[in-house]
């Protein structure tokens, strides 16, 4: 396919000089706002996750005046809270080996050499000090008897660099984020927005200059001028219907800064999760992870012959069983990263070996775990898991092995972001899961909350100083006609969606597009599948239009209408996504085109033609969007084949 | 299985509710309540009705947005569960379920099941944090604390929020709820300089928000889907009657 390329440069704007001193020097560069200034900026922060909260409570704390939006009805709930594994930390508290350096090299070689370096090292030089200021908070981290901080293995990493709180590391680390917050709201620093959703950015001149926002309970959709706008609004799982993400995340936020001119970042870069509980279903309306920690101990597992598919897992003799990620990839065995252990399970599963209904499902069993450590050390490492497990499966796993298969979980793409998570569009700020930048092609363990608290507690307060300071934006007024035109233009679409009064509900055109994407754009894809869903998508979203039916009125808490309209960029959103995928002839990380695979049935990346992040510039609604190509450039961190065997 | 559901419909504030009756045909036992009441839902939107009104979010019991009385118990009543982790094989086929949101005079009903529990944030506001302000905190492991007291205050800080300690409390209290939190953050070494304060604003504050007093009839603990112990009740009104001698 041709893609049109202009001249508009994605310039990362990253500092000269050495790896290392990168970000040193940029925060000495930086220009500064006088204390006695900062109140006079506004900024706006969409979303109360990690990311969010984080950044929110910073930027009140130094002297601005901040706004915080969510949709949920308290900034407690934000789907980071759902996080359990833990968070990566280059703290060498282990003394095994660990550096600011290594997880440098281990995120950039895990996300298939498709990050940004000099993103990716500033990630692992402040890494430590989010374990510092979270313990500080009271984040209550697993300790050690002599107390200690505790560390365990995690997905991918052969160092013991992860911090965890039982299974719900990401519930204590939002919790610590929001108290932050909650002090800033209590002492009048930050205006907080629950259940209000943000519908669109506002544009003057090039810059971000707002937001307009619906309040979800009462209809009234008002808008809020700033100086500077932080979207921290999450990934867009959710386009696949069934995810491991919260029923209400989804793409509204970063679609329609899209649309006003925000370029989107390798949208096919989606992970898939290896350990989830397997669909029961067509009522399904979410899949639930297992934490990955689980691997540390529990052995995946098939049968080896297909006819030993049907019967229980204890009557398979232990040489029938083929533990396929062990014999695959020794060094790495059971602890193999997301993307690999998803497709190696896809791949036994295909030929006919999995297990659990429909065949789509692998076991992941304990017996060896629960012998060599007893079933008192096992509860207190995953006790909480295995009641999740058994609440949701009705089977206790202490007895039998869990059935898992893999789910999509979370997006390494995101909106364009420079070095200092600006995207191109001046004053809008782009941080945690929803901007591109850190993951490259797939994300590690742990570092998802590692970089949604960086991006939030340390980066994001420095440079979003360095704007105000140097480009000195002026806020603008409420009634400026880009504002009324944003404000007609969001009633104007529920207007349309509330009008269309069709026979089908959007939960059923949502399913339908989620299995359409899972089937050609989910962990495996190739040209002809892609094609054939970039036929499919435009029809399904006619569809859409021209058949959904939303009940109630646009005054009201309506929750049929917030949800369609989250469906209604999804539906566009998919497009971007196919597309984008189509055009990345390689496979890497998260992405895996079949036609690009080595003779063994592993990624075949190309570095010569597709070392590039690819940066989507809308160009109205009947047209292709434009591409724009970021190079990447690795000076410390030497291009290889990743390999785990 | 095929259900009967009688569910409390209430268009707003104002306007007085009552309870709708409907049939839930053909429902899996393996569907989740919420996914149960998701496909009664879609049933009423293809007959051109209102669908039901009711929070949730993560679906995994952990973000605390779900709500609903089941049968007369906040979330069902099924130990250390919330109402979205509730698996339909818990009922029988036949079974009438009665519906109801959370109800206490600090959590005012926004429509249908739907309740506003922001009084439970003002309380956090008020006192529920340690004040750090980021940078500058000293090294991770500059403070240790020893595993029994780390263990017990990740037992207190497992609360999601969700305020199903509140709707069951024949008194409508937030004991568990705030006693959860100050118990949390006073134990850890980090939280000792602001213990006192901490416990007299969140108090202050729960009273303000008009919930009820506590007269520990322990029901709070029953219903909580983090299983939170009354013990840190116990522990807070320590905490709380030292920091008013010590302020007196």
């Amino acid at each position: 396919m041709q893609h049109n390329l202009d001249n508009m440069k994605l310039d990362a704007h990253i500092p000269s000089g050495p790896l290392a001193a990168k970000w040193d020097r940029h925060r000495f560069e930086m220009k500064l706002v006088n204390p006695a200034n900062k109140r006079k900026f506004e900024v706006i922060v969409v979303g109360s996750g990690l990311a969010g909260a984080s950044a929110a409570a910073s930027l009140a704390e130094l002297g601005y005046a901040v706004k915080c939006f969510c949709f949920q009805d308290s900034p407690r709930r934000a789907h980071s809270i759902a996080a359990q594994g833990g968070i990566n930390a280059a703290k060498n508290y282990q003394n095994d080996g660990d550096s600011v350096y290594r997880l440098f090299y281990d995120t950039v070689k895990g996300g298939d050499f498709r990050s940004r370096e000099a993103n990716v090292y500033r990630l692992a030089e402040v890494s430590a000090d989010i374990i510092d200021q979270c313990a500080a908070q009271g984040v209550p981290f697993a300790r050690e008897y002599g107390g200690l901080l505790a560390n365990r293995s995690f997905g991918g990493a052969q160092v013991s660099r992860t911090f965890y709180a039982r299974g719900q590391t990401g519930q204590q680390l939002l919790l610590g984020a929001y108290q932050a917050l909650s002090r800033q709201i209590g002492c009048g620093a930050v205006q907080m927005f629950p259940r209000t959703e943000m519908l669109d950015v506002v544009v003057i001149d090039g810059q971000a200059k707002g937001i307009v926002a619906r309040n979800l309970v009462t209809g009234e959709i008002t808008p809020h001028p700033a100086e500077a706008v932080v979207l921290a609004t999450g990934g867009y799982a959710n386009v696949f219907f069934l995810s491991t993400n919260a029923k209400g995340c989804n793409v509204t936020a970063t679609w329609r800064a899209y649309k006003k001119g925000a370029v989107f970042a390798n949208p096919c870069f989606t992970q898939i999760h290896p350990t989830c509980i397997p669909v029961s279903g067509e009522h399904q309306s979410k899949l639930t992870l297992m934490s990955e920690s689980l691997r540390n101990d529990g052995r995946v597992w098939v049968p080896k012959r297909k006819e030993d598919c049907g019967k229980p897992p204890s009557a398979i003799l232990e040489a029938d069983r083929d533990y396929y990620l062990e014999r695959k990839y020794p060094s790495f065995g059971n602890l193999a990263p997301r993307d690999i252990s998803s497709r190696a399970a896809k791949e036994v599963c295909d030929s006919g070996r999995g297990v659990g209904p429909g065949g789509r499902g692998v076991y992941l069993d304990f017996s060896e775990a629960l012998q060599r450590l007893g079933e008192r050390v096992v509860r207190e490492r995953y006790g909480n898991l295995f009641d999740m497990y058994e609440k949701i499966t009705g089977e206790n796993a202490y007895q039998a092995p869990m059935r898992i298969y893999p789910a999509a979980h979370y997006v390494m793409g995101g909106l364009w972001v420079d070095y200092n998570v600006m995207s191109n569009l001046p004053g809008l700020f782009v941080i945690g899961e929803a901007n591109f930048s850190d993951h490259g092609a797939n994300r590690l363990g742990a570092s998802a909350l590692m970089q949604g608290l960086a991006d939030g507690y340390f980066i994001l307060p420095y440079t979003i100083g360095n704007y105000f300071a140097s480009v000195k934006p002026v806020r603008a007024s409420a009634s400026h006609p880009e504002f009324k035109k944003a404000c007609q233009e969001a009633n104007a679409f529920i207007t349309r969606l509330l009008s269309v009064k069709g026979k089908r509900t959007a939960m059923s055109l949502h399913r339908e597009l989620g299995k359409l994407l899972w089937d050609k754009c989910g962990m495996a894809r190739n040209e002809a599948g892609l094609k054939e869903a970039l036929k499919r998508i435009p029809e399904l979203r006619a569809e859409f239009w021209h058949n959904v039916c939303v009940p109630g009125e646009g005054s009201d808490l309506n929750q049929s209408l917030e949800y369609a309209g989250r469906v209604a960029d999804f539906m566009e959103f998919a497009e971007l996504l196919c597309l984008d995928a189509l055009h990345r002839r390689e496979s890497c990380g998260g992405h895996f085109r079949e036609e690009f695979q080595t003779p063994d049935g592993e990624a075949l990346r190309d570095d010569e033609n597709f070392a590039y992040v690819a940066g989507w510039e809308y160009q109205g609604p009947d047209r292709p969007p434009l591409m724009h190509k970021e190079p990447l450039v690795y000076e410390e961190a030497h291009l290889s084949t990743r390999s785990y065997k | 299985m095929n259900l009967t559901l009688r569910v409390w419909r209430q268009k707003n504030r104002q306007t007085p509710g009552r309870f709708e009756t409907y049939q839930a045909k053909e429902v899996s036992p393996d569907m989740s309540f919420l996914e149960m009441l998701d496909v009664v839902n879609e049933g009423l939107v293809e007959r051109g009705q209102e669908p039901i009104t009711f929070d949730s979010d993560c679906r995994e019991g952990i973000c605390g947005m779900c709500s609903l009385v089941i049968n007369g118990v906040p979330h069902g009543g099924h130990r250390g569960t919330a109402t979205c982790q509730l698996q339909m094989r818990r009922f029988n086929d036949g079974q009438t379920i009665t519906v109801e949101p959370w109800r206490a005079r600090a959590f005012p009903i926004l429509k249908d099941l739907a309740s506003n529990r922001s009084a439970l944030d003002r309380i956090i506001q008020a006192g529920g944090f340690i004040s750090v302000n980021t940078g500058g905190a000293p090294d991770g492991n500059a403070l240790p604390v020893s595993k029994e007291i780390a263990d017990r205050a990740m037992d207190a800080a497992a609360c999601i929020g969700c305020g199903a300690c509140v709707a069951v409390c024949k008194n409508a209290s937030a004991m568990l709820f705030v006693a959860a939190k100050v118990s949390h953050l006073n134990l850890l070494p980090q939280g000792k300089a602001e213990k006192d304060r901490r416990v007299l604003n969140m108090v202050r504050q729960m009273d303000a928000e008009g919930f009820g007093n506590c007269t520990v009839t322990g029901s709070c603990e029953a219903v909580c889907p983090k299983e939170i112990s009354l013990n840190f009740i116990a522990k807070m009104n320590r905490d709380y009657g030292l920091a008013l001698l010590k302020n007196r």
